[in-house]
């Protein structure tokens, strides 16, 4: 006979203020099988937890409900509590009656009865429930860092200075990211090179990193402890380890009329170059669009020049296979595609640029050296303006709903930059709001506007259209309530930035989600920031949320304490909540293992009495319960019904809705 | 045709002669000329009843699961789409293949007894086959009148086998496969399930569907597990048990290859095939296009993931 204890939480005036959660455990009280049913104000408190602990001893409790909030939040606390009373943890089950009910539901009637029906389910399934255990694993002792902007660097060095292997993957030629395209950096104003590149050039020399650029992820498998990840070496068509950056290359290379990325593009490079002079590795790559022996065989000045023989024409993409304990995803940020937005000029006027070209512009490793003019007619703008929000805080549905958090501080800066320099420069900026939150920041803010005389223009602007070779920013001046029109010669547009768009496609292969914007969704919004809800994927920099650099750079280390702790772990305990094939059902098709994302299944031939005396040797499926995450994937992709996983069998699920659906 | 049931009789007799093989799975005459039916020929003399004709519909393949768990080598013959249910049942490792000496046979439509009961035919005393035509009783239909609505739309090729037997005569699709479940999915919802209704109200629950279907061989069916947890139940309505087809079309889907034995067998003659040709043409629309079978080795898009895989928000916007 099961002797079952329900326990109904309050979560303060979380549930208890729409759930009457007296009534909740009075009438589950009733329901076959319980033998004690409480209600007590926080069930995860220490006291909530020896209320659960003395009723299993008092009761000889077989199994417990906990009606509270999602299993996500205290499934973990509450099998803890009855391990620790001498209950086996898997005879716990959560009825979720906050997220699921209290918190979606406004009228106590409906709720309450919701709630009721909700641990009804529980009990229902925990009259299933069988006593589990887990296995152990061991932790591959390395790291992977998807992406080498500041993020991923800073997480790999802090990885690595705990004594820990690291790789970081990142898919330009160089480590860096967009930082490194910066001119100076908020609030302090120290150039962003100054303080980015020492910070490279330690990961490249720290023995315990290992970094690979121009490369991507190709898949992922395995899971918490022990990822399989392929990594795909995109051909650069140089020897990397042969090339000492010499750059002679790049001066004898004839064909010059690549795009320079590094310089979004406002300049040409070669076909074949190093990004820039701090890239790291120092190493060049061929552009093989671009480049004349690769694309017609006829050239090769390059491969004659290089005195250590490093070019390779025929050079192909490589793919290495590596094992990691804990994966950190670092994948970064770029500024949105202006297409949707032609009323600001972005497309049609040359002197129309994003505040990241104007980083390039005003950069002295920049395509002027660091002179600021227009890139029209190189000539030096006497009026520039800034318009702020381009896409962001956009629910029109051409941008981005959210806020981009680091432009309003970036025009502050580059405002205040260029009045300093060119103190005859007019300066006039368009916002909505000023948001400068932060150590330091609203201090900042204010200097440029009351120290260095920038014009602030509450306001948005409608369009920017040329006048007698001016662009002239059309918008409303909401404080003096007027429209005016400003004469400028430069126009720089704050766009928005989104998360870069490889993430979908990592955010797949490590099963990690993402919410409507492309950003990966943290574990818990306020007290698990910066890992994954997938355990061993772990969340560093703007692919979690926008970020500026302090901010990015705090978030790395957070993250790389997190992996540090994961990594330090000899051995893992393994979910015991694992697959597991009836062989008397079993055909032996395979379709489990081909959907098992952990490779967990494998087939053996086993011989089966079929009576009479006969038998006959079948293929069946085996699940190695080390590897197997329990995802559940193969129970429903088989066509036989033989793959079951334990503490979430089909019969259990089948109780669970059925007792819903009763009445 | 009457020289390719030659070639094919010359083969199997070779073949078990030369002891390469113990038995052959083939075709054998029934009693009124169109009830043909599959059959293991185990010896020269029981060959004389061996038959390939324009009445061989029936796919073999699915009999190759307990066949090939027996003692020695069986020959088999294969039309085009018996192939493909053949392929498919290798790749889930139901088939030993080790075990199958496999030949190809061509095939130009096979007919449908339903068709010929409504051109008032009940009794066949003779028939001749041409690729485009067939006579029966003195009667001349067009391929197109008289063949089963799998036989009309087949763009099925022959493959890789241990040997073919062909005399190179093709004869293309006369209709658009997706024809009905187009007009189908054009259909409200409620014009839909009135169209099923009045469909599976005539199912009997036979099971004919699903013990000729090949691509169910599950060593217990799901729908005779006791211990599945859904057995005797009552139904909460008429329409419960038909679900039964809409489960199995489920079990199937991703692993049909479309060889229509399900509707040839219905007694109650329902064009079953429509629910899983409706799971191959989302397959063809979301993944590109599919045929199941058509290899033994890949593994299918339902059980497959690739960078180019539709996200559910391609499919149901949002």
């Amino acid at each position: 006979m099961q002797k079952i204890g329900v326990f109904v939480c309050w979560c303060g005036s979380n549930i208890a203020a729409t759930v009457d959660v007296k009534k909740v455990a009075e009438v589950l009280k009733a329901e076959p099988g319980v033998v004690i049913s409480e209600n007590y104000q926080y069930m995860c408190s220490e006291n909530g937890q020896a209320l659960i602990r003395n009723a299993i001893k008092e009761h000889g409790l077989t199994g417990v409900v906990v009606c509270s909030c999602s299993p996500r939040m205290h499934e973990a606390t509450f099998r803890k509590t009855c391990e620790s009373a001498g209950l086996n943890p898997y005879m716990v089950e959560i009825a979720n009656i906050r997220e699921q009910c209290s918190w979606i539901h406004k009228d106590i009637e409906e709720a309450t009865e919701k709630a009721i029906i909700l641990g009804r389910s529980a009990i229902a399934k925990l009259k299933l429930n069988a006593p589990l255990t887990s296995g152990e694993s061991a932790v591959v002792k390395r790291a992977l860092v998807i992406g080498g902007g500041i993020a991923g660097i800073q997480s790999a060095l802090d990885i690595a200075e705990a004594g820990f292997e690291v790789d970081i993957v990142e898919q330009s030629p160089t480590i860096g990211g967009n930082m490194a395209k910066l001119d100076k950096t908020f609030p302090t104003l120290d150039c962003a090179a100054c303080i980015l590149t020492p910070k490279m050039v330690d990961c490249a020399q720290n023995e315990k990193i290992d970094i690979m650029t121009f490369s991507e992820i190709e898949s992922v498998k395995g899971f918490v402890g022990n990822f399989k990840v392929q990594i795909r070496r995109k051909a650069r068509f140089v020897d990397e380890k042969k090339c000492t950056g010499c750059g002679e290359c790049m001066q004898k290379c004839p064909s010059k009329k690549g795009l320079n990325d590094f310089n979004m593009g406002l300049n040409t490079r070669p076909a074949i170059y190093i990004p820039f002079a701090q890239a790291i590795p120092n190493v060049a790559i061929i552009d093989p669009e671009q480049c004349l022996k690769i694309k017609n065989g006829k050239c090769g000045l390059c491969a004659m020049k290089c005195n250590v023989n490093a070019i390779d024409y025929t050079q192909k993409d490589e793919i290495i296979e590596r094992e990691y304990g804990a994966i950190v995803v670092a994948t970064g940020y770029k500024p949105i595609s202006l297409e949707n937005f032609n009323e600001y000029g972005y497309s049609s006027y040359k002197d129309v640029v994003t505040s990241l070209e104007l980083e390039r512009l005003m950069n002295a490793a920049g395509p002027s050296d660091g002179h600021l003019v227009r890139p029209s007619d190189h000539k030096e703008p006497k009026v520039i303006t800034f318009i702020q929000c381009v896409g962001s805080r956009d629910t029109s549905g051409c941008g981005k709903p959210y806020c981009s958090k680091i432009c309003c501080m970036y025009t502050a800066k580059h405002a205040m930059l260029i009045r300093e320099k060119y103190p005859d420069t007019e300066v006039h900026v368009f916002y909505i709001d000023v948001r400068t939150p932060g150590k330091n920041y609203d201090e900042f803010f204010r200097r440029a506007v009351e120290q260095y005389g920038v014009d602030y223009i509450k306001g948005m602007v409608g369009k920017v259209y040329e006048e007698n070779g001016k662009l002239m920013v059309q918008g409303s001046d909401l404080i003096n309530n007027e429209q005016v029109v400003i004469p400028s010669d430069l126009v720089v547009l704050a766009a928005a930035i989104e998360p870069n768009p490889s993430v979908r496609n990592i955010a797949t292969m490590v099963t990690a989600s993402i919410d409507t914007n492309n950003f990966l969704t943290e574990a818990h919004a306020k007290l698990r920031p910066v890992e994954s809800p997938t355990a061993g994927i772990f969340l560093s920099g703007v692919c979690q949320g926008p970020k500026d650099i302090p901010e990015t750079v705090s978030q790395a280390s957070a993250c790389a304490a997190k992996v540090i702790g994961l990594l330090a772990k000899d051995k893992l305990k393994c979910n015991a909540c694992v697959s597991h094939s009836d062989e008397m059902l079993c055909t032996g098709c395979s379709v489990c293992a081909n959907v098992c994302p952990y490779g967990a299944i494998t087939y053996v031939d086993k011989e089966f009495r079929l009576g009479g005396g006969k038998t006959e040797v079948r293929r069946v499926a085996t699940v190695n319960d080390a590897v197997c995450q329990g995802c559940g994937a193969c129970t429903v992709a088989c066509p036989s019904g033989a793959m079951d996983l334990k503490g979430f069998s089909n019969k259990q699920i089948m109780a669970e809705v059925d007792a819903i659906c009763k009445r | 045709m009457q020289k390719l049931e030659t070639l094919m009789l010359e083969k199997a007799k070779n073949l078990l002669s030369s002891g390469e093989v113990s038995r052959v799975l083939g075709w054998k005459k029934g009693e009124l000329g169109y009830d043909v039916e599959p059959s293991v020929f185990t010896s020269a003399q029981s060959l004389d009843n061996f038959v390939y004709n324009v009445f061989c519909g029936a796919n073999l393949s699915k009999y190759l699961v307990q066949e090939t768990k027996k003692e020695g080598k069986i020959l088999v013959f294969l039309k085009p789409c018996d192939s493909y249910s053949f392929n498919q049942l290798i790749k889930e490792h139901r088939i030993n293949k080790d075990k199958v000496y496999t030949v190809g046979v061509e095939c130009q439509g096979k007919i449908d007894n339903y068709k010929l009961k409504e051109n008032g035919i009940e009794v066949v005393e003779s028939f001749d086959e041409e690729v485009d035509f067939v006579t029966v009783n003195g009667k001349k239909f067009t391929k197109g009148e008289i063949v089963l609505g799998k036989c009309s739309v087949c763009e099925k090729k022959l493959l890789d086998y241990d040997e073919v037997i062909s005399i190179n005569e093709k004869r293309s699709p006369d209709k658009d496969r997706f024809e009905m479940v187009k007009k189908l999915e054009s259909m409200t919802a409620d014009e839909r399930y009135a169209f099923w209704k009045d469909q599976l109200s005539n199912c009997i629950r036979c099971n004919a569907c699903r013990n000729v279907c090949p691509a169910c061989t599950c060593t217990k069916c799901v729908f005779d597990n006791d211990n599945s947890g859904i057995a005797s139940k009552a139904n909460s309505d008429s329409f419960e048990e038909k679900m039964f087809h809409i489960i199995r079309a489920f079990h199937v889907a991703g692993r049909c290859t479309d060889c229509g034995e399900c509707s040839r067998v219905c007694p109650q003659h329902i064009p079953l095939h429509l629910l899983n040709r409706k799971f191959i043409g989302d397959i063809n629309r979301l993944y590109g296009t599919y045929q199941a079978g058509e290899d033994t080795t890949s593994k299918g898009p339902l059980t497959d993931y690739t960078k180019q895989d539709v996200d559910p928000s391609d499919v149901f916007g949002g």
